[in-house]
C-alpha cells in the first residue's frame, strides 16, 4: 500500500489539474492547471523508475550488489521539465498579448474566433 | 562524400537546426543575405529528405543508430539483443511522408520570402520555420517513442509561435493560445502513455515494444490515449475545435506547412496502430472507431465550411474534412487486417487510397492556401462579403486557385480524383453506406469551392479593387511547384501508386518487416 | 507512359479523359467559329440586355459570398442550430470534448 502512494498522488494530481482546466475560466488559472498536469506526469515518470531500497544510478564507488533506480526515466523527466518551461513561457506571453489587446483574460469573453 | 551518405538521417535533423540557430546572428550582422540563406537552407534540407526517401525506396529500410560506427546494427552483439541507442527507422511510410514534407516546405519558403518582405522580426520567423521543418522531418523518421514525443512538442511549440506572428489586434494570439493549450494536453497524454509502455517493457524502442506487445488493460489505456491525442493533432472530429481557429489567423504560408505538421501526427497514429499494436487486439473494433472518426470529420467539416464568411476559416474546415477521407481509407484497411482474403481484394486498395490522399492533400491544400494568401496580401481583406471581381486583375492566382479547387473536389484529371476513386471503390466493397457518404461530402466540397471561386474572382471588376496588381513572381514560383505536382500526380497516378504509395502501404501492413529490420532476424 | 490505375474493381486512365476533353474542346471551337464576327464594340451591341432596364452599378450586381448558399443553410436550420453553438470558442469546452472522446473510445474498446 505504501508503495502505491505515489501512484495515488499522481491520480489525485491529474484529477485536480483536469478539474482546473475544465472549470476555471481565467486564463492564468488554466495555465496553472496545465503546469500542474505536467508536474503530475513528471511525478508518474519518476515513480516508474523507483526500485525498493535502490541507490542513485552511479557506477563509481557503488556498493556491491545494490539495486539501482532506473536512470532512463530521470532523463525523460528532465527533458519534459525543459519542454514544460518553454510551453508555459509561450502560453503566458500569449495571455499577456491577449490581455493587452482585448483587456480581459476571461475565456468566456475572448471568443472572437467562434463558429 | 561517403560520410555524408552514411549519416543521411542525422543530417536530416542537423542541417535545419544548424541553419536555424545561425539565422538570428545573420539577421543581426548581415541582413542582406538572410533571404538567400533561408532559401538555400530550406533547399538543402528538402534535398537531403528527398535523397533519403529515394535511398529507402531503392535499398530498403534505413536503420540509423545515433553515435554508433557506420554500419553497426541497432542492437549491438554484446547487449543481449537490446538496442540501447536512439535510432531512426525510415521505412516506406516514413519515406513517403518525408517526400511530401520536403516538397511543401520548399515551395512555401519561396512564397514566404516574398510575402514577408515588409514585416519585422524576420530572422526569428525563419528560424522558427526551420525548427518546424526539423520537427516534421524528425517526427516521421524516428524509431524511438520518447524521441517521437520530443519532436511532437517541437512541432506544437514552433507551430503555435508561428501562428501568432502577425498580431492583427490580438486575434492571432487568441488562435495560437487555443492551439497551444489543446496540443500541450495532447502531448502530456502521449507522454503518460509512453510512461505506461516503458514501465511494462523497459524499453523506449518502437521495435522492441512491438515485438513484446500483448493485450492488457494498461496497454488498452495507453492505446486509447494515443489515438485521442494524435487524432487531435491531425484535426479530426470531435477534437478539431482548435484547428480552424489556428489556421485562420496564421500567415498563409505557415498554414500550408502546419497542414503537413498535422499529417505527421496522422503518421504517428498509423504507426502506433499498425506497427506497435498490429493485430494483438481486435482490429475490427478499432477499425470501426477510426472509420467513425473519419466519417464524422468528413461530414461535420464540410457542413461547417459552407456557411463560413472568412475564407481561411473555410479552407481550414475543409482540411478537417479531407482528414476524414484519410482516416476512412486507412480505417477500412485496419478493420480487415486480420482477414487475408478481404485484405487482398479491397483492403490493400483502401490503404493505398488513404495514404495517397495524404500527399495529395498536402499538395492541393498548400496550393489553395498560397493562392488565398496571395489575394489577402494584395487586397487586405479576408471576408468573402467584401471581395469580388478579382479575376480581372489577378489572372495567375485565379488559375492556380481553380486548379486547387478542382483537385480538392475530386475532378479528373487532377490528383484528388485518383486517390478519391481508390477510396470510393474499396470502401464500397466494405460497406456501401460509407462510400455514399463520402461521395455526398465530395459534392458538398465542390459546392463550397464554387461559392468561394465565384465570390472572389468572378463578377464585374469592383471599383475599390481597380488598382490591385498581380502578386510578385516569387510567390507565383512557390505556387507553380505545387501545381506541377498536382497535375503530375493526376496524370501519372499508376506510377505514383506503384512506386511511392505501395511500399508505404506494405510497410504498414507488415508489422514483422519493421521489427526484423531493426532487431535483425526473427521476432 | 500514362498507364492504368487499377483499383481492384475497375481502372482509370487519364489518357481517356484527355482524349474526351480534346474532342469536346474541338467541337466547341468549331461551333464558336460559326459566330458573328462583325459587331461594334462599345456601343449598344455589347451591353447586357436586362429587359430594357438600366444596368445597376458594379458593386450591386455581384452576389457576395455570405449570401450564396442561403437556401441550403435555411433548409438545414435544425442541424445548424445545434452544430454552430457547439463551436463556441471557449477553450474549456474544447478540452471537455477531448475528455469525452477518451472516455467514449475507452468504453467502446473495453465493451466490444
Amino acid at each position: 500500500m505504501i508503495a502505491n502512494l505515489p501512484f495515488i498522488a499522481v491520480a489525485l494530481l491529474i484529477g485536480i489539474a483536469l478539474a482546473t482546466i475544465l472549470l476555471k475560466k481565467n486564463m492564468i488559472k488554466m495555465v496553472m492547471g496545465l503546469a500542474m498536469l505536467e508536474g503530475a506526469v513528471n511525478l508518474f515518470l519518476v515513480t516508474l523508475g523507483y526500485r525498493e531500497n535502490g541507490i542513485a544510478p552511479i557506477f563509481t564507488n557503488a556498493p556491491e550488489g545494490a539495486d539501482m533506480v532506473l536512470p532512463t526515466v530521470q532523463a525523460l523527466t528532465l527533458t519534459n521539465i525543459v519542454i514544460g518551461v518553454a510551453t508555459t513561457a509561450l502560453m503566458l506571453v500569449l495571455v499577456m498579448v491577449i490581455y493587452k489587446k482585448y483587456g480581459t483574460v476571461d475565456a468566456d469573453k475572448m471568443r472572437r474566433l467562434k463558429e | 562524400m561517403n560520410v555524408l551518405f552514411d549519416n543521411l538521417p542525422a543530417l536530416l535533423i542537423a542541417v535545419p537546426l544548424f541553419c536555424a540557430f545561425l539565422l538570428p546572428i545573420i539577421g543581426r550582422f548581415l541582413p542582406q543575405i538572410r533571404d538567400a540563406w533561408i532559401i538555400c537552407a530550406s533547399f538543402a534540407a528538402s534535398l537531403i529528405a528527398v535523397i533519403t526517401a529515394f535511398t529507402v525506396y531503392t535499398k530498403g529500410t534505413i536503420v540509423y543508430a545515433f553515435g554508433a560506427a557506420a554500419g553497426s546494427p541497432a542492437a549491438p552483439i554484446d547487449s543481449g539483443g537490446i538496442p540501447f541507442r536512439i535510432i531512426f527507422t525510415i521505412d516506406g511510410f516514413g519515406a513517403f511522408m518525408l517526400l511530401s514534407a520536403a516538397i511543401v516546405s520548399f515551395a512555401v519558403v519561396l512564397y514566404l520570402v516574398s510575402s514577408q518582405k515588409e514585416r519585422s522580426g524576420k530572422s526569428e520567423f525563419y528560424a522558427l520555420y526551420l525548427l518546424l521543418t526539423a520537427g516534421i522531418f524528425g517526427m516521421v523518421s524516428t524509431g524511438d517513442m520518447f524521441n517521437f514525443f520530443v519532436f511532437l512538442e517541437i512541432n506544437s511549440l514552433a507551430g503555435a509561435a508561428l501562428v501568432s506572428y502577425h498580431r492583427r489586434g490580438g486575434i492571432a494570439a487568441e488562435g495560437a493560445l487555443k492551439y497551444l493549450i489543446v496540443n500541450t494536453v495532447g502531448g502530456l497524454m502521449v507522454l503518460f502513455s509512453i510512461g505506461l509502455l516503458y514501465a511494462q517493457y523497459n524499453s523506449l524502442n518502437m521495435a522492441v515494444i512491438a515485438s513484446q506487445m500483448t493485450l492488457s488493460t494498461l496497454n488498452i489505456i495507453a492505446l486509447v490515449l494515443f489515438i485521442t491525442a494524435l487524432a487531435m493533432k491531425a484535426g479530426s472530429v470531435p477534437f478539431h475545435f482548435a484547428t480552424p481557429d489556428a489556421y485562420s489567423v496564421a500567415p498563409s504560408g505557415i498554414t500550408a506547412v502546419m497542414i503537413v505538421a498535422s499529417q505527421a501526427g496522422l503518421y504517428g497514429l498509423f504507426r502506433i496502430l499498425f506497427t506497435l499494436y498490429g493485430d494483438t487486439f481486435n482490429t475490427v473494433t478499432l477499425g470501426w472507431i477510426i472509420i467513425v472518426l473519419g466519417v464524422l470529420s468528413m461530414v461535420i467539416g464540410v457542413t461547417m465550411a459552407i456557411p463560413q464568411k472568412d475564407v481561411k476559416r473555410l479552407l481550414a474546415y475543409h482540411a478537417v474534412s479531407q482528414t476524414g477521407y484519410m482516416l476512412l481509407g486507412v480505417g477500412v484497411a485496419l478493420a480487415v487486417l486480420g482477414d487475408p482474403v478481404a485484405m487482398a481484394s479491397y483492403g490493400q486498395t483502401a490503404m493505398e487510397g488513404g495514404l495517397f490522399h495524404i500527399i495529395n492533400h498536402a499538395m492541393y491544400k498548400g496550393l489553395l492556401f498560397l493562392a488565398v494568401g496571395a489575394v489577402i496580401y494584395r487586397t487586405g481583406v479576408w471576408s468573402l462579403n467584401k471581395m469580388g471581381g478579382l479575376g480581372h486583375n489577378m489572372k495567375w492566382t485565379m488559375i492556380f486557385f481553380l486548379i486547387g479547387a478542382l483537385a480538392i473536389a475530386g475532378i479528373p484529371p487532377f490528383n484528388g480524383f485518383a486517390s478519391k476513386l481508390m477510396i470510393y471503390e474499396s470502401v464500397f466493397a466494405f460497406n456501401p453506406a460509407l462510400s455514399i457518404i463520402a461521395m455526398v461530402v465530395s459534392i458538398l466540397t465542390l459546392a463550397s469551392f464554387m461559392k468561394v471561386f465565384h465570390s472572389m474572382f468572378m463578377g464585374p471588376q469592383l471599383p475599390e479593387y481597380a488598382e490591385v496588381k498581380e502578386v510578385p513572381k516569387l510567390m507565383i514560383a512557390g505556387m507553380v511547384i505545387l501545381t506541377i505536382f498536382v497535375i503530375g500526380f493526376g496524370l501519372f497516378p499508376d506510377l505514383v501508386v506503384n512506386n511511392l504509395v505501395a511500399p508505404a502501404g506494405d510497410a504498414l501492413i507488415n508489422k514483422g518487416a519493421y521489427i526484423t529490420a531493426v532487431l535483425g532476424g526473427g521476432l | 507512359m500514362i498507364g492504368d490505375l487499377l483499383t481492384g474493381y475497375g481502372f482509370w486512365n487519364p489518357l481517356v479523359w484527355i482524349a474526351v476533353m480534346v474532342t469536346g474542346l474541338l467541337i466547341a471551337w468549331l461551333i464558336w467559329r460559326c459566330g458573328e464576327s462583325d459587331y461594334d464594340k462599345g456601343t449598344e451591341q455589347t451591353k447586357p440586355y436586362l429587359s430594357g432596364n438600366d444596368e445597376p452599378e458594379k458593386g450591386a450586381v455581384h452576389i457576395r459570398g455570405g449570401n450564396m448558399y442561403w437556401g441550403f443553410t435555411h433548409a438545414l436550420k435544425g442541424y445548424y442550430d445545434k452544430l454552430i453553438p457547439l463551436h463556441s470558442g471557449v477553450v474549456n469546452d474544447y478540452l471537455a470534448w477531448f475528455l469525452i472522446g477518451v472516455i467514449v473510445i475507452f468504453v467502446v474498446v473495453i465493451m466490444v
